[in-house]
């Protein structure tokens, strides 16, 4: 199990290399910035410590929950302009089925429950705070 | 008590603060929240709608009712928007 917060770039290839050895299936799903309605990047607020705690304890909820060979979680924080990844997560498991399931319900987690708070940046500087969405909320009912 | 208060988003752009210390014998968050919220107008002001705020014990997600006996850090902070 690994788990990054960082607010760097990360390289995915480097990071997948070796993911899952002995493993029958790995999913891997890279979340992007935007460029909704003139966005130009995302500002990324976490909470030290906190990020970190609750990241690596999900991350084993799940590899615990769909019996996991391996699972990576890497998220960004800081100035993201659009088009970079702002993260990664990665899930490996005998079978496909687990390998997806485990990795939706990472980010249905992630989305409502990991501390990190992002503001939009447009082109005259910083706009609001992006609210959360009820759908978000509402997808952590499925579990 | 003495606990290390955090704020963060516009929690922390409305309290004008990223944390403070805070002495107090508040026995939940909930009346840790009421005490804050007498301090001045900003702390008011960032504690009047409760629904659209979140908080953490100990870097662990909370309740309202949740007691601070042997706390250390609090953070109060808008639902998430990871991912």
């Amino acid at each position: 199990m690994r788990v990054l917060v960082q607010p760097q770039p990360f390289d995915a290839g480097a990071l997948l290399d070796g993911f899952g050895a002995g493993a029958g299936a790995v999913v891997t799903f890279t979340g992007l910035v935007r460029g909704d309605g003139g966005l130009v990047a995302l500002d990324i607020e976490h909470y030290p410590g906190m990020t970190e705690r609750a990241l690596a304890a999900h991350a084993q909820a799940a590899a615990d929950r769909f019996g996991l060979d391996d699972v990576l979680v890497v998220h960004r924080h800081g100035h993201l302009p659009v088009g970079e990844p702002i993260m990664m997560v990665a899930t490996a498991a005998r079978h496909r089925r687990a390998a997806f399931d485990a990795a939706d319900f990472l980010m249905d987690w992630l989305k409502s429950r990991a501390p990190f708070w992002k503001r939009e940046i447009g082109p005259d500087g910083p706009r609001g705070w992006v609210e959360a969405k009820a759908d978000d909320e509402a997808a952590l009912d499925r579990w | 008590m003495t606990l290390d208060v955090l704020y963060f988003a516009w929690l922390r752009e409305r309290i004008g603060a990223p944390r403070e210390r805070v002495e107090t014998n508040a026995a939940t968050v909930g009346a840790l929240v009421a005490e804050l919220a007498a301090r001045d107008d900003r702390h008011a002001a960032a504690l009047s709608d409760l629904s659209a705020v979140r908080v953490a014990v100990d870097q662990d997600l909370a309740d309202w009712d949740t007691p601070l006996a042997g706390a250390r850090e609090i953070a109060f902070f808008p639902p998430m928007t990871g991912g």
